[in-house]
């Protein structure tokens, strides 16, 4: 038997079978990814050294670092980076200790769920720099309006990704826990809380990156210092080179929040 | 301890799951509960652990019999392991301890000795998804130990498992019953895992739920072995004996989730 399919196979024309699941496959190319900057900025220098890219719109690279380096050297930009950092600091924190708060009680008790829900779905698509001018009634052009603008803005988010959280932690782990008699606190403490953090800290990213933005709004409405004021004090007196600079030091700033979101996943998240 | 179950009856909004239900558990011994999709096992086992309340009826336990150190008298083991991915076998045992007066050694004690019992001390630090599903039940096994029951609950324990592990668990549990004599109360949809644990079957017939008949064996737990021909005529009795309500439940839409 088997040897008549053998033959049968050798007599007739064979055709390889052909590989189909070739693609939709992308790998990661770290050297690339490097690659990719390289050759950005220097099709960018070659545009400003050979003036197909008129300085006044855009410095050259070499302009902008040269900005940047005597903002390191005055001392202006570690005024202007530490007016921010603090602002950002305060503000996220205020945000996201309420956010995280509330998310907990909207995500586990029937009283605070319908209001919550209401009022979250409600006031989360004001964009909240609308309501800086209120925070500056409230509570003077100084400090505290950017805290609270930026800590409302933090807040929303915090919420619905802590909410969200709790509610895909697995029932069967919560039922278990009552099962052992666990104390209620025990349950929150040791099953909910571990079970809504990877939603949490994937919630960290957006309400980070929405305090920048918003912290770049208020400075640039009413502050003496910060990354906001310097880009848009450089604007003002077209000061490009200075201007990119502010920009390359808030993309440098988003890099470092993301990185630390990163250690802190991995800190945390260990065991996934 | 005896658990007696009076009167239990319970809908879920329009569906009568179980009416009646009356039946008593005698200490050390193994109750199985089969029965086809629907017929409400699962909905009374929660019952019975007071994890779901009865729309009427009670469940009695006796509290004289509790064992030594018996910190949770009605302990479950789960068809879906229900195991703390962020934890170590180590500690989803020790959570399970950890809110009761007990001193650091007494814990670390406890924990050993379940572990040893399942055969799990070199896995003691691995992380549940770094175990077979055949381990990770095990580690349910070991949880359900550390707090001393007086009643196991198993819910389907080794539905989840494929054929080989099964039978090496089955014969674990088997081992267990017959060496502890411990209370427990068994729902399966296996027939042979029933004949092979069970001193009584109790046989649930569908829509409502109530108890179709009682099946007694009388072969001791640790003389019955895989294919013995009085547990084949077992399992053939019962087979007959809810086989129609199988063909009812397979062929029925389904409106109850």
């Amino acid at each position: 038997m088997s040897r008549d399919v053998a033959n049968s196979s050798s007599e007739n024309a064979d055709n390889k079978v052909r590989f189909r699941a070739t693609g939709f496959n992308p790998k990661a190319n770290p050297v690339a990814a490097w690659a990719s900057f390289v050759v950005v900025i220097v099709l960018w220098q070659l545009g400003s050294s050979t003036g197909f890219i008129s300085d006044l719109a855009m410095p050259s690279p070499v302009a902008v670092a040269e900005a940047l380096w005597k903002l390191i050297v005055s001392g202006d930009l570690w005024r202007h980076l530490g007016a921010s950092l603090q602002r950002l600091a305060v503000g996220w924190i205020l945000g996201t200790v309420a956010g995280l708060v509330v998310g907990f009680m909207v995500g586990m008790f029937t009283w605070a769920r319908s209001p919550g829900v209401a009022l979250v779905s409600a006031l989360f698509p004001i964009p909240k720099i609308a309501l800086l001018p209120l925070f500056i009634i409230w509570f003077g052009i100084g400090e505290p309006s950017k805290f609270a603008t930026i800590a409302f803005g933090v807040f929303f988010p915090t919420v619905i990704n802590t909410f969200g959280g709790v509610d895909n932690v697995a029932r069967n782990l919560i039922r278990m826990g009552q099962s052992f008699d666990m104390p209620m606190w025990s349950v929150i403490r040791k099953i909910i809380l571990p079970g809504a953090l990877p939603t949490i800290l994937s919630g960290f990213r957006i309400s980070s990156s929405i305090a920048i933005i918003l912290l770049i709004a208020a400075e640039m409405i009413g502050a003496q210092y910060g990354i906001g004021a310097l880009i848009l004090a450089a604007g003002q007196l077209y000061q490009t080179d200075q201007l990119i600079a502010g920009v390359v030091v808030l993309s440098l700033l988003g890099l470092c929040v993301s990185w630390l979101l990163g250690r802190l996943d991995r800190w945390l998240l260990g065991w996934r | 301890m005896r658990l007696t179950i009076k009167n239990v009856s319970h809908r879920y909004d329009q569906v009568e799951a179980l009416r009646d239900i009356d039946l008593t558990i005698e200490p050390g011994e193994v109750v199985a509960l089969i029965g086809p999709s629907g017929c409400g096992k699962s909905t009374l086992l929660s019952i019975i652990g007071g994890m779901l309340a009865p729309t009427s009826g009670e469940v009695l336990i006796d509290d004289q019999a509790k064992p030594e150190g018996c910190l949770n008298p009605l302990t479950y083991v789960f068809q879906d392991f229900a195991l703390l991915p962020w934890r170590t076998v180590a500690g989803n045992i020790s959570l399970v301890l950890e809110d009761h007066p007990l001193s650091r050694a007494e814990r670390d004690a406890r924990i050993e000795e379940v572990l040893a019992q399942t055969n799990l001390s070199d896995f003691r630090d691995a992380f549940p998804k770094q175990l077979s599903g055949g381990m990770k039940q095990r580690v349910g096994i070991a949880r359900a130990l550390a707090v001393r029951p007086a009643v196991l609950l198993m819910d389907e324990p080794l539905s989840a498992l494929d054929a080989q592990t099964r039978i090496l668990l089955l014969d674990e549990f088997s081992d267990l019953f017959a060496r502890t004599g411990m209370t427990a109360v068994y729902v399966t949809h296996n027939l042979n895992e029933a004949v092979r644990l069970a001193h009584r079957v109790v046989a649930l017939r569908r829509r409502p739920g109530t108890i179709k008949e009682i099946h007694s064996i009388d072969i001791p737990i640790q003389d019955r072995r895989e294919g013995l021909p009085e547990l084949v005529a077992h399992e053939g009795a019962l087979w007959n004996l809810i086989r129609d309500e199988a063909i009812a439940a397979d062929k029925e839409l389904e409106n109850v989730a």
